[in-house]
């Protein structure tokens, strides 16, 4: 049938590009309302700290200062995954983010006067900056709303185990067993974090224009901190400069926001500053992982144990919950006879941390593939081949009770053990001061979706105007992703419509049907499954008034350009005028019809077993470096990637994500770290936060794998995560086998490189 | 003070502070919004427009330097009569759009080093089309879409 496709599978422009192009889309940045105010923060002046005093009393007497708020000035709940976090803080402050109070002011300028117009009296107190530490006996205890059934410091565990571990290590012929540190990294959205909160006091109805990529929880979770009516709350999501798994949390400017708007009675804006996204937006966990996994005399793995220190931060975003993401990679990636897992989040006196693409998934893979090709060292096997003979396989249900209908990984393997020339590359003499050298690595992600919330569902309604327009009002969000281009992609294919006859509206929690949010790779899936769903019912209405209007069968009616015509014979009737008959015509039907999709994944049970998603995404990359051995400089020169999408629908934004992905995958790799000292940023903007700029972008080669998934729509599976899973895992292979040593830290800096080798040769001298 | 200037080539008047920055004349006092801040430390790129043809970063440019001198946006990029400039056309057609954030920029700094090279009658390499947009980042394509649609510009 996918011969037959039009447009499914043939590259399509962003729907939004024009706009896009021509500056018209209008972000969070650009919105101004009538009435506005600016709004400003007033954050802590130390990470640990208790607050003596506060007086704002200057600062109300400037002139355009309409409000100043604290702690004292709101009734409001906790927010955080685990209602942790005061959005104004008095008493303590726990880390450098913490908000103090608030302005809103007539400009921007005076906002920011205003507040150094605040005084503040702190008592500094010694803070705990590294997670271990937090656990010692003797440390204090750092949130005081920490979760009470849970150990001094600790705001989440999870426990996992399949097989019998035991056993598994006595067939074990090696065993490895090493620590990995990752680092903390910021998503740099080019977009700052911003909203725009509107509260009309006669009303007493709240609209908030703002960047949220879940917009019914942000709608539920708002309504609860804010002591409010969650239907009088209407969220209307502008354009966002990106998401990457940003906003998935309610962080304490939004509140704020809406409080200052609140007490004002007009709307306010607070945007955020570099230095502020920086310092405020939760960063991808840092973590250290204790992995020791074993392979028995044939290279068949054996068994994994994990233990994991997570730096929470001072409070607990949804970020506390990657451990269910890392443990599927743990548990699942490649074939797994036995696993324990064990994740701590820890409390520090950082600022806390939140979600990020991949969620934990980098950070695991990192540890297992490094894990791998310590493996193959000690058992004098060949790195391609021990991941090939471990491969996952389709039909397999693994430990953790994931069902695998379809898998591409060893295809992926393949392609990319193939096309990078793997075998003549893996062992390159070593000599000189460049030398280069090639790495692996693989991934699985979930790719339909994950339930972890009571539905994973999604709500579509469908609109035909009698000009023969289609309007697809879906749940889902747009965060450039590109999923509204894949959604019309979809309505242009079913119901033979060009672009311009497609509209989409997907921003605004009063119109659209519910949705659970932009995570898990899921919008194209259950979008998609949701779309497709409600264009079945659409034609179910549309169908039999054409077939009887045309005097023909409906089993032969074909829906194509605008018009619906008959496989049998030349009869055809235009689309729109079908609409009109159902409008104008007794009985006056409207050519509406809305649907949900739930998609048939599991939730898991207590012990986290089950088949969470609806299918399951597979990876492979291959990875060719030049070390440069006077500097340490690492240099990315081509990635290879297969991954199994299931189906590509969309080859142009396909390709963009995995180019958009890799990249973000060698920033983690090479040159990207939100740096601490004792609590503070220490690179809080772009000039020692180092992104890649597009000198640096390699050749990317990729090559999509098809298995054609039977949940996905056409057969695809979620795509957008996992090209940065494994990539950082193949750099650090890659130096490791260049050099002869063990890189298990991120990012694999100059610095560590040089220490790396020093370290080497010290113990070759030792030994001679 | 009061400055003279054309935007997007209609000439203007406006009364600003000494102190102004050009992002702020662009976005807040002539409400062209199409101009992004990234940054305002002069290290993403988001805020690039042209002045006199040449691209810079606005929010490190005080407004009282384009007194008499003529500044065009990714507004006035499309031109009087045309919707879509070839630059718009090509990052279109190369899929070099996602969140869309830094595409302003981006916009204006392909415009500005096409034009350079066209002048200069050279037709760039790869390495220098990606070594002229270092200055503006952008943290969702992975920069290969973006220089590719750069690339076919300056062959253009
Ligand atoms: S906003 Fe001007 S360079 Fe970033
Ligand atoms: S497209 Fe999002 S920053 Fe470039």
């Amino acid at each position: 049938m996918n011969d037959e496709l039009k447009y499914i599978g043939k590259p399509q422009p962003k729907f939004d590009a024009k706009e896009r192009t021509t500056g018209r889309s209008v972000y969070g940045h650009d919105i101004e309302l009538s009435g506005m105010l600016h709004g400003a923060i007033l954050r802590t002046k130390y990470p640990c700290a208790e607050i003596i005093s506060i007086d704002v009393s200057e600062a109300e007497q400037l002139a355009g200062v309409e409000c100043v708020i604290t702690a004292a000035d709101i009734d409001a709940n906790k927010i955080s995954f685990k209602e942790d976090h005061p959005v104004l803080k008095s008493g303590l402050v726990s880390c450098i983010r913490d908000e103090i109070a608030a302005v809103a002011a007539e400009t921007k300028e005076i906002a920011e006067q205003a507040l150094k117009l605040i005084k503040v009296k702190y008592n500094e107190r010694q803070g705990i900056y590294d997670p271990f530490e937090s656990l010692e006996e003797e440390a204090v205890q750092i949130n005081q709303w920490q979760p009470e059934d849970s150990p001094k410091n600790v705001s989440m565990t999870f426990e996992y185990e399949h097989g019998d571990l035991e056993e598994q290590k006595s067939k074990s012929k090696v065993i490895v067993k090493r620590r990995y540190h990752l680092q903390k990294m910021t998503h740099c959205c080019m977009g700052s974090s911003n909203i725009t909160a509107d509260y009309n006091p006669a009303e007493k109805k709240l609209t908030l224009y703002c960047g949220t990529q879940v917009p019914f929880l942000y709608q539920r979770d708002m309504a609860h901190c804010l002591k409010m009516d969650p239907s009088r709350i209407r969220v209307i999501q502008p354009v966002i400069g990106g998401g990457f798994g940003s906003k998935l949390d309610v962080n304490p400017f939004e509140p704020i926001c809406a409080f200052l708007s609140m007490k004002t009675g007009r709307p306010v804006q607070i945007l955020y500053s570099r230095y502020e996204e920086f310092l405020a937006s939760p960063t991808r966990q840092s973590m250290a992982i204790d992995l020791t996994s074993g392979a028995d005399e044939n290279g068949r793995f054996t068994f994994r144990e994990v233990e994991i220190i997570k730096d929470n931060g001072a409070y607990t975003s949804w970020g506390a919950t990657t451990p269910f993401v890392m443990m599927q990679t743990f548990s699942s990636l490649y074939k797994m006879p036995a696993c324990k897992l064990t994740s701590t989040a820890v409390y520090t006196n950082n600022p806390n941390a939140g979600s990020f693409r991949g969620y934990g998934n980098p950070q695991a893979t990192f540890s297992v593939e490094r894990n791998i090709d310590l493996l193959a060292e000690e058992l004098g096997m060949d790195k391609s081949q021990i991941r090939k003979l471990n491969s996952n396989t389709p039909g397999e249900i693994t430990g953790q009770g994931m069902h695998f209908r379809t898998c591409g990984l060893l295809e992926a393997m393949e392609i990319v053990a193939e096309k990078s020339n793997y075998e003549s590359k893996k062992d390159m003499e070593q000599s000189g001061r460049y030398r280069r050298g090639i790495g692996l690595g693989s991934m699985l992600h979930v790719g339909g979706g994950a339930k972890i919330y009571r539905s994973d569902g999604c709500g579509t309604t469908l609109k035909l105007d009698p000009y023969g327009c289609l309007t697809i009002i879906t749940g889902s969000s747009e965060i450039g992703q590109g999923s509204e281009t894949v959604l019309a992609m979809i309505a242009m294919e079913e119901m033979g419509l060009s672009e311009d006859k497609i509209k989409i509206i997907n921003s605004d929690t009063d119109v659209k049907p519910w949705d659970v949010g932009v995570h898990a790779s899921r919008t194209s899936f259950i979008a998609g499954n949701s779309l497709l769903g409600a264009i079945g019912k659409m034609k179910e209405m549309i169908s039999p008034r054409a077939a009887k209007l045309m005097g023909v069968e409906i089993q032969d009616l074909v829906y194509e350009k605008g018009l619906i015509r008959c496989a049998q014979s030349d009869v055809q009737i235009a689309l729109d005028k079908v609409v009109r008959d159902l409008h104008f015509m007794p009985p006056h039907e409207l050519a509406e019809v809305s649907y949900f999709y739930e998609p048939p994944s599991k939730y898991q049970d207590k012990g986290f077993k089950g088949d969470v998603s609806g299918n399951y995404a597979f990876a492979a990359q291959a990875i060719e470096v030049e070390v440069d051995t006077y500097t340490g400089n690492v240099k990315v020169l081509d990635v290879w990637v297969a991954q199994d999408v299931g189906k590509v629908l969309n080859p142009m934004g396909l390709q963009g994500q995995i180019e958009g992905g890799v990249v973000m995958g060698i920033g983690y790799g090479l040159t990207e770290e939100t740096q601490m000292k004792d609590g503070y940023v220490l690179n809080p903007n772009f000039h020692n936060y180092k992104l890649l700029t597009a000198s640096d972008v390699p050749e990317i080669h990729f090559y999509p794998v098809e298995t054609n998934d039977p949940a996905g729509p056409y057969g695809a599976k979620g795509v957008a995560e996992a090209p940065l899973i494994p990539t950082a895992a193949a750099i650090a292979n890659a130096v490791s086998n260049i050099l002869g040593v063990e890189m298990n830290e991120l990012p694999v800096t100059p610095e560590r490189v040089l220490k790396a080798m020093k370290n080497k040769s010290e113990l070759t001298e030792r030994l001679v | 003070m009061k400055i003279n200037f054309t935007i997007n080539g209609k000439g203007r008047a406006k009364e600003i502070k000494a102190s102004t920055l050009l992002i702020d004349l662009i976005r807040d006092g002539l409400k062209l919004k199409g101009t992004k801040p990234g940054c305002f430390e002069g290290e993403c790129g988001a805020c690039t427009v042209l002045v006199d043809g040449h691209a810079i970063n606005s929010c490190l440019y005080l407004a009282v330097n384009v007194a008499g001198k003529s500044i065009t946006t990714i507004e006035g990029l499309g031109g009087e009569d045309q919707f879509l400039d070839i630059v718009q056309e090509k990052l279109i057609e190369h899929g070099g759009v996602q969140c869309g954030f830094c595409t302003s920029g981006m916009a204006m700094s392909i415009k500005s080093y096409s034009d350079k090279c066209k002048e200069e009658g050279k037709v760039p390499n790869r390495n220098e089309v990606a070594k002229s947009l270092e200055g503006n980042l952008c943290r969702c394509t992975g920069y290969v879409k973006i220089v590719d649609a750069a690339i076919s510009v300056c062959g253009n």
